[in-house]
């Protein structure tokens, strides 16, 4: 009775959490139907913004941009956030604190702070090409998010496992990919979704890092002037979402499967 | 089996130089992007005028300045304690879930946050607008902020909650602990470090945040972000917003690393008693 | 975590597909950076077919940051389009190319009132692009008092209906008009003046926006905000009980200028694109889907009377007698900054 009490509880909890994070969601999907570009003023049905999606090239190539910078810069990030947590988290206090201080700064400024900057040490070192740009500042502003959801699960784990890898002979880099990585596994995968998140949602650091090339948030941002293509909202939101269902689906189906198997040779854990 | 033991300390000794290796494309990385433009920030605020003046931080550093400040660190402190009071029992009840099942649940909980920043915000104006009278208030920018920050708060705790051993609140339970001080006592203190990473991660982005308090106060309130935006751009002023800027990286630096303090003194409490 | 790696090999295999996808073509490429939406897409297509040179278009958000972009010496934009007080900053800092006039014949249509204006005298650096006036959009449903002084957004009738400019220039630029100083005053006495008054307006001002203004509008959540002209014509097209006006004491004309950095390295392509947009019929497509006036008076006699007797989009001339055009204003801009600041944090 209890149990099913907390489960009740626990359950509606989290759909009230869900509905919080869902409603404007939904409200974006609902007006990207709508004749009128002004969100909350209903006027008709119209597949239209969508249609114009695809004919303005300025769109899909910012969408394009988009994604590609998201993906590589996340990626990148995490390979070098992951091995720089590992790092870190073996130095002595000092220096880590140091490190881990300085670490804090692409997140202390303000977007505007880390774009400026970078546009003058891009000018400086001379480097002109608006797509590595781009890449370089996303990576930065990338890797702080990726560091510290590595560390906390680094702390949590014992150093011995490493420490017994290397004495069963492995090498450094053998222990690191085959104990280490696995146990930290969650830490790198929440940092590579923030990673991507954040490089999806960022303007400011791309407008002044960046030179001559639009992401679809500077392309948003800037035509909120004279009013979004409502379409706009849903053009990454809804494939990724449908992708990422169905990898997860599968694997519960994987996991209750293994599960029912296991159940019936008797070897519950 | 002498000639492992005698392995052992050696390559035991010589492995946090060989690991912290690892540290070291990153370490390059951050002297080149990070450190070189902080330092041309650096450079901005301790110059003028031709030469070396504390001017500019001086002149920042004035009261209105300052009260701007604190008003910003004021939302940022709201805005982190909400998220965690908020994001502590999802990322709680998402680990107590089947994995397959929690790992579902918290993309849902993620994938909202992969529709542009923007235009939630704008749905967020229509919603508040229609139904309610919070728009162009502060609690208006709570909400947004909250809104926009949570998940970096649920991650980070719920990725190590999940490490957490169900054992240890079943023994704790058996040495007869209530509900209420076996969290209190095993889960808090072992979930320590992921509250840590995610105060961090929501606490110091929300400080300088503009856009929301934009939108969603109405422009009625001034905070940080907005500040260094007007010395920067409207006023080309690069000195000015060096200074400002670098007034709050000091103030942020100090209060994370008072978190540090208190999270080593707390965590050896905690953890060390449980081992 | 076979699906992590999954959804990584995915997103891999994706971002390289799709950055080879983006690179590609021989043709000379012109970066326009531009206000968002602030074009025709299909007469940028029409401009690409004709010639045979790329447009990459790029967006801005602000004035100032464009300054800051093209300040720097290693931007890569060929076309911007800079509004008058920005201009005048851009050739002062000597930033700016000098246009071959011979290579823009179409310069003819442009009505002469819009030309060697004092921010660029004999538009050695600048061709007009659209212009505008600010005004007090508001609802006729909900405003029964004439609207034809700025005193209105004083008036504590319509307190939590106001919707002002978040924009430090225009915003103390209409008080200082309803005070009855120079827009472009030097004179810190009269900021301060401006800016105890929009203190003393505060508490009755639902809210600082700026594009939203127009939303706001639109869903009749607010009875009158201060506008740009242009988006008043899209306001009233989207909400006919809408109207504009632009009050008696004055107010501030602004002009949108075609410039060339001096920085491209195409300026005759860049010459070529300039042209092309003051053909008359290019012109007339491009204001009439942009909804901002355009100053060009071939476009204007093709796009007849919808659009010239409409005294939003065509004010008429003793309007524009009465609204000055913005200056840089220099190291007093901080004096400026400072009074909204206090404004702000009030």
């Amino acid at each position: 009775m209890v149990t099913r009490l907390k489960k009740f509880f626990s359950g509606t909890y989290l759909g009230l959490m869900l509905v919080f994070l869902y409603a404007p969601i939904l409200i974006l999907i609902v007006f990207s139907f709508n004749q009128s570009k002004t969100l909350g003023n209903w006027t008709g049905f119209t597949f239209d913004w969508y249609a114009q999606l695809f004919r303005t090239p300025e769109i899909t190539d910012a969408l394009v941009v988009t994604l590609s910078v998201a993906a590589i810069s996340s990626v990148v990030a995490t390979v070098l956030g992951t091995l720089a947590a590992i790092g870190l988290h073996a130095m002595k206090r000092r220096d880590k604190l140091l490190l881990e201080n300085i670490s804090q700064l692409p997140m202390v400024n303000p977007d505007l702070v880390t774009g400026i900057s970078l546009m003058l040490l891009f000018l400086f070192v001379g480097l002109k090409d608006g797509y590595t740009r781009l890449l370089i500042a996303h990576i930065t502003f990338n890797l702080p998010y990726v560091i510290f959801s590595v560390l906390p699960k680094l702390r949590q784990s014992s150093d011995m496992l490493y420490e017994a890898a290397l004495d069963l002979g492995c090498t450094p880099m053998q222990a690191i990919q085959k104990v280490v990585i696995p146990d930290i596994m969650p830490g790198i995968v929440s940092g590579l979704i923030m990673a991507f998140t954040l490089s999806l949602d960022d303007f400011v650091i791309s407008f002044f890092a960046g030179n001559g090339v639009d992401n679809l948030s500077m392309y948003i941002y800037a035509s909120a002037r004279r009013g979004v293509n409502p379409a706009l909202s849903t053009i990454i939101f809804v494939p990724v979402v449908t992708l990422l269902l169905i990898v997860n689906l599968k694997s519960i189906r994987e996991e209750r499967n293994a599960e029912l198997q296991s159940s019936k040779v008797g070897m519950k854990r | 089996m002498k000639r492992t033991d005698a392995k052992k300390p050696k390559s035991a000794g010589g492995m946090h130089v060989r690991r912290s290796v690892f540290a070291y494309p990153y370490v390059v990385w951050m002297a080149v992007f990070i450190v070189a433009p902080m330092l041309l920030i650096l450079y901005y605020a301790f110059t003028g005028d031709g030469g070396l003046t504390a001017g500019n931080i001086l002149q920042a550093a004035n009261w209105d300045n300052m009260r701007v400040l604190l008003d910003s660190v004021r939302f940022a402190l709201y805005t982190t304690v909400l998220c965690l009071l908020l994001g502590y029992p999802v990322a709680y009840l998402l680990s107590q879930m089947k994995k397959a099942t929690a790992a579902l649940l918290s993309v849902f909980f993620i994938v909202p946050m992969w529709m542009n920043f923007l235009l939630r915000t704008y749905a967020w104006k229509v919603l508040l607008g229609a139904f309610s009278n919070m728009l162009y208030t502060e609690s208006a920018v709570l909400l947004g902020m909250v809104y926009n920050f949570l998940p970096f708060m649920i991650l980070p705790i719920y990725t190590t909650l999940i490490k957490l051993d169900r054992s240890y609140i079943e023994a704790a339970a058996d040495l007869g602990a209530n509900p209420t001080k076996t969290f209190l006592k095993v889960v808090l203190p072992l979930s320590m470090p992921g509250i840590i990473s995610g105060i961090t991660m929501v606490f110091i982005p929300s400080t300088t945040t503009f856009a929301i308090s934009q939108l969603l106060g109405g422009g009625k309130t001034m905070l940080y972000g907005d500040l260094i935006y007007m010395k920067f751009i409207t006023e080309q002023s690069w000195n000015a917003g060096s200074a400002l800027s670098v007034i709050l990286l000091v103030f942020v630096l100090i209060s994370m690393t008072f978190m540090k303090k208190a999270e080593r003194t707390t965590g050896d409490e905690g953890g060390g008693r449980l081992w | 975590m076979k699906t992590l790696k999954k959804i990584v090999c995915l997103a891999l295999a994706l971002a390289l597909s799709l950055s080879l996808f983006a690179c590609g073509g021989g043709k000379t490429t012109l970066n326009v950076l531009n206000w968002g939406d602030y074009i025709d897409p299909e007469l940028l297509r029409q401009f690409e077919d004709e010639t045979g040179i790329k447009v990459k278009y790029t967006t801005m958000t602000s004035n100032e940051e464009m300054l800051v972009k093209l300040a720097s010496p290693d931007n890569i934009y060929d076309v911007c389009f800079p509004s008058d007080y920005i201009i005048e900053k851009l050739v002062a800092d000597d930033l700016l190319y000098a246009i071959d006039k011979s290579n823009i014949p179409n310069l003819s249509n442009i009505d002469p009132r819009f030309l060697d204006l004092s921010f660029d005298p004999g538009n050695t650096y600048s061709v007009p692009y659209m212009w505008g006036t600010v005004g007090i959009l508001y609802n006729t449903t909900m405003v029964s008092d004439p609207v034809d002084s700025w005193n209105i957004l004083w008036n504590e009738k319509y307190a939590g209906e106001i919707l002002m400019y978040d924009s430090m220039r225009d915003t103390i630029g209409i008080t200082l008009k309803k005070l009855g100083y120079d827009i472009n005053t030097r004179n810190e006495a009269d900021v301060l003046a401006a800016q105890e008054a929009l203190i003393e307006q505060k508490p009755l001002v639902r809210a600082y926006l700026t594009d939203d203004i127009k939303m706001e509008l639109i869903n009749g959540s607010a009875a009158m905000g201060v506008v740009y002209s242009g988006d008043a014509v899209y306001c009233i097209e989207e909400n006919p009980d809408l109207a504009y006006a632009v009050p008696m004491e004055g107010s501030n004309v602004w002009f949108d200028n075609i410039i060339i950095p001096k920085t491209s390295q195409h300026t005759a392509e860049a010459e070529a694109f300039i042209n092309f947009l003051c053909d008359a019929d290019v012109a007339a497509q491009n204001s009439e889907y942009i909804g901002y006036s355009t100053p060009n008076a071939a476009a204007l006699a093709i796009m007849g009377p919808d659009y010239t007797d409409d005294p939003t989009y065509n004010p008429p001339q003793d309007v524009l007698d009465r609204c000055q055009i913005f200056e840089d204003l220099g190291d007093f801009v901080k004096v400026f900054s400072d009074a909204w600041t206090k404004v702000k944090a009030a």
